[in-house]
C-alpha cells in the first residue's frame, strides 16, 4: 500500500532493476548541496570497507531540493574512493534518488526509504543525516553490524558531544523516554540509526506514520515503537555529532518534532508505560570517548530574558497547564538575577510531567502546549549551561544521571497528573 | 329613572358575567399551559445542565475565555447561564402559547414574531460562542508565537487580535439579530479603520528604525552574534 502511494513509476522501475539487497542506506535530503557530497562518499567508503560482499543500495529521498542535491548524490563516483580510501568495489553499488514531494516532509521521506527497503527485502536499513559532516566510514559498520550479526531490530547512536550541546536531548528527550518507557536510550532522536527489515516492515504495516505521533516525529516514533513493542534494541558509539546549522534551528519546530511526538505517543502506549518502573540499559557497542570541550558563545542574559518574559507574558496560558505550586515557583525563579538563577531539576521534571499530562487532557490546543514549553526550556537550558560551564565530562554525566533519577522517581507524580487525581 | 339605572347596571353586570364566563376557561387553560410549560422548562433545564456537565462544556467555555468574561461581569458559570437561558426561553414560549389561547387580537402578532425570532437568537448565540473561541485561540497563538520570537509587545498584540475578533463576532451577532445593523456596521468599520490607521502611523513613524533594522537583518540573513545566541537543542 505504502509503495503504491509513495513511489513514482520511475523510482519503482529503478528499484525493480536493483532486485534484492542486504542493506539499504537511506539519506533524506532537502537543499543539502553543501554537505551531501562528502556524506555520500563516506557512506560508499563505509559500504566498500565494511560490507564488500553484501548487496547494498543507497536510497536518497529528496523533498524538493532546488540546489542540485540529487544531482550531487548521483555524481559521487565510487572510482573516487580508490584515491581516498584505497577500497575496491566487489559488487555494483546502486544509488537511487527519488523526489517524494515538492516540500520536505520527514514522515514521507522515512516512509519512502522504508517502503524501498521493504520492496528490496533488505535485512537492514540504515539512516544517515545529509548534514553529518563528521561521519566516518566506520559509522555504517557500527550501525548495521548489530542487526546483521546479532539480530537486533534497532540500533541507536551515541554521539560525542560538547558540554553545551544537546540541551533538549539531555534535559527532556533522554530522561523522559528513559522514565516513561524504562529503556536508557541516550539518543532516542538520532540523526543516524539503523533498523532491521522486520521493524521496517512492521512500522509500515502498523501505519504508525499515519498516527499523530508518527507524523510529528517519525525518527523518535521509530524508537518508541521499538521500545514499547519489545523489539531488540541496542546502542552503538559513533563519533562527534555534526553541528551544521548550529544555533539556527527553530526551537519550536524541533520541539514539535521531538517533544510533541513523545507526548503524543504516550496516549496510545499508556497500558505499556504506566506499568513500567525503573529503567534498564540496552546493550551498547563500541567505546565511549571523552566529551569534547569547545568554546561556544551563548548569550546567557538573553536566555534569562526570554525565560522571564515568557513566564510573565504567558501566565494565563501556563496557568491552564501547570498547578499553582509549580507556577508560583516558576515566577519566583523568573525574578532571580543571572548569577543566582537556577531552574532546579525537580521543578523541571514536574514542569515537563505537567505539560505531558495537559497534552493528554488537551486542556488547551496541543500545539499551544508544546509552544508554551519553549520559554521554560530556555530557562532550563540556562541552568544546564551554567552547571556544565566549568565541569568535566564526568560532571556532565553525573548531573544527567541525577536528572534522569528525578524523572524516574517522580513518575508516580506524572501518573497522578495524568489521571487528574491531584 | 331609577328603574332605567338598575336595568342598565344589571345589563352591565350580566355582560361582565358573560365575558368572565367566556374568558374563564381560556384563562384556566392559559394557566395550565403556563404551569405545564414551567415543569417542561424546568426539566429541560436539568437535562441541558447535565448534558453540559457530561460534555465538560465549562472547560470549553474556560478555554474560549467566556468563563473569565462572565466572572468579571459577576454572572454565573456558562453551564448555569445556558441552562437558565433554555429554561426561560422554553417557559416564555409556553406562556406566550397560553396567552394566544386568550384570543387577544393585538398580541397574536407579537407572539408569532417572538417565535420567529428564536432561531435567529440561537444562531446569534452560536456565532458569539464560536467568536469567543476563535478570539481566544488566535490571540493565544499570536501570544505564543510572539513570545517565542522574543517580540517585546507580545501581550499587546495578543489583546489587539482578541479585541478585533470579538468586535467582528459582535457585529455579526447584531446583524443576525437585526439590532442596529447600520450603527454596528459603521461602528465596526470605524473601529477597524481607526485601529489599522493607528497601527500604520505607529509603525510608520515610530518604527522606522526597527523596520530598517529588521529588513537589514533579514536581507543579511541575520548577523553572526544573533545566531550564536541559541543553544543547539539536539
Amino acid at each position: 500500500m505504502a509503495e503504491e502511494t509513495l513511489m513514482s513509476d520511475e523510482f519503482l522501475r529503478q528499484l525493480i532493476n536493483v532486485g534484492e539487497v542486504d542493506i539499504v542506506v537511506g539519506v533524506s535530503t532537502h537543499n543539502n548541496a553543501k554537505t551531501i557530497g562528502p556524506v555520500v562518499a563516506a557512506i560508499q567508503a563505509g559500504i566498500l570497507k565494511c560490507f564488500p560482499r553484501e548487496r547494498v543500495a543507497i536510497i536518497n529521498a529528496d523533498g524538493g531540493s532546488q540546489d542540485g542535491t540529487t544531482e550531487l548524490v548521483e555524481k559521487v563516483s565510487i572510482d573516487d574512493l580508490w584515491r581516498e580510501h584505497k577500497v575496491y568495489a566487489l559488487r555494483t553499488l546502486h544509488s537511487i534518488s527519488a523526489r517524494y514531494a515538492r516540500i520536505p516532509d520527514p514522515s514521507k521521506a522515512l516512509q519512502t526509504i522504508l517502503a524501498a527497503a521493504d520492496l528490496l527485502h533488505a535485512k537492514s536499513c540504515a539512516f544517515i543525516s545529509p548534514e553529518s559532516t563528521t561521519i566516518e566510514p566506520d559509522w555504517l559498520q557500527r550501525l548495521v553490524r548489530p542487526i546483521y550479526n546479532e539480530n537486533f531490530d534497532l540500533v541507536c547512536p551515541i554521539y560525542v558531544r560538547q558540554r553545551s550541546e544537546g540541551a533538549l536531548m539531555r534535559n527532556v528527550l533522554y530522561p523522559m523516554t528513559r522514565s516513561i518507557y524504562g529503556c536508557r536510550i541516550r539518543e532516542p532522536y538520532g540523526s543516524e540509526f539503523a533498523i532491521s527489515g522486520r521493524l521496517a516492515g512492521d512500522f509500515l504495516a502498523k501505519g504508525i506514520s499515519n498516527e499523530d505521533w508518527g507524523r510529528m516525529g517519525p525518527e523518535i516514533s521509530m524508537t518508541i515503537m521499538a521500545v514499547a513493542g519489545k523489539y531488540r534494541v541496542c546502542q552503538s558509539f559513533l563519533g562527534a555529532k555534526a553541528l551544521v546549522g548550529h544555533g539556527t534551528q527553530d526551537v519550536v519546530t524541533v520541539m514539535r518534532r521531538t517533544v510533541g511526538a513523545l507526548f503524543a505517543s504516550m496516549d496510545p502506549n499508556f497500558p505499556v508505560w504506566s506499568a513500567i518502573t525503573g529503567s534498564e540499559a540496552p546493550p551498547t557497542f563500541g567505546t565511549s570517548t571523552e566529551v569534547e570541550n569547545e568554546a561556544v558563545r551563548i548569550n546567557r542574559k538573553r536566555l534569562l530574558d526570554m525565560f522571564a518574559t515568557g513566564v510573565a507574558q504567558l501566565e494565563p496560558v501556563l496557568g491552564s497547564i501547570l498547578p499553582e505550586s509549580v507556577l508560583s515557583e516558576l515566577k519566583r525563579i523568573a525574578a532571580l538575577g543571572l548569577n543566582e538563577f537556577e531552574y532546579p531539576a525537580e521543578l523541571w521534571t514536574k514542569t515537563v510531567f505537567e505539560f505531558a499530562a495537559s497534552y493528554h487532557k488537551s486542556t488547551i490546543s496541543r500545539d499551544h502546549i508544546i509552544q508554551a514549553l519553549v520559554p521554560l526550556y530556555r530557562g532550563r537550558s540556562l541552568t544546564f549551561l551554567s552547571e556544565n560551564r566549568n565541569g568535566s565530562g564526568e560532571d556532565v554525566e553525573t548531573r544527567e544521571e541525577s536528572l534522569c533519577t528525578d524523572f524516574e522517581r517522580l513518575k508516580p507524580y506524572l501518573l497522578e497528573s495524568w489521571a487528574d487525581r491531584k | 329613572m331609577r328603574d332605567i339605572i338598575i336595568n342598565e347596571l344589571t345589563q352591565a353586570f350580566q355582560q361582565m358575567a358573560r365575558e368572565v364566563v367566556h374568558y374563564l376557561p381560556r384563562l384556566i387553560v392559559m394557566l395550565i399551559i403556563a404551569l405545564i410549560g414551567w415543569v417542561i422548562a424546568y426539566l429541560l433545564k436539568l437535562i441541558v445542565r447535565s448534558l453540559l456537565r457530561l460534555t465538560k462544556f465549562s472547560k470549553l467555555s474556560e478555554n474560549a475565555g467566556a468563563t473569565q468574561l462572565l466572572h468579571q461581569a459577576a454572572l454565573p458559570s456558562s453551564t448555569e447561564l445556558l441552562s437558565r437561558f433554555v429554561f426561560w426561553v422554553a417557559w416564555i414560549g409556553f406562556v406566550l402559547l397560553g396567552v394566544s389561547v386568550l384570543g387577544i387580537a393585538g398580541l397574536q402578532e407579537y407572539i408569532s414574531r417572538f417565535f420567529l425570532f428564536l432561531p435567529r437568537l440561537f444562531v446569534a448565540l452560536v456565532i458569539l460562542f464560536f467568536g469567543l473561541v476563535a478570539a481566544s485561540f488566535f490571540s493565544r497563538a499570536a501570544l505564543l508565537a510572539a513570545v517565542n520570537a522574543n517580540f517585546r509587545s507580545s501581550k499587546m498584540l495578543s489583546i489587539a487580535i482578541r479585541i478585533v475578533i470579538i468586535i467582528f463576532a459582535l457585529s455579526m451577532v447584531f446583524e443576525v439579530l437585526g439590532v442596529a445593523e447600520e450603527t454596528m456596521l459603521i461602528a465596526f468599520a470605524t473601529v477597524f479603520g481607526a485601529t489599522m490607521l493607528g497601527l500604520a502611523i505607529a509603525f510608520g513613524l515610530g518604527g522606522q528604525d526597527l523596520a530598517r533594522k529588521f529588513l537589514e537583518r533579514r536581507l543579511a540573513r541575520q548577523n553572526k552574534e544573533e545566531r550564536e545566541d541559541e543553544l543547539s537543542p539536539l
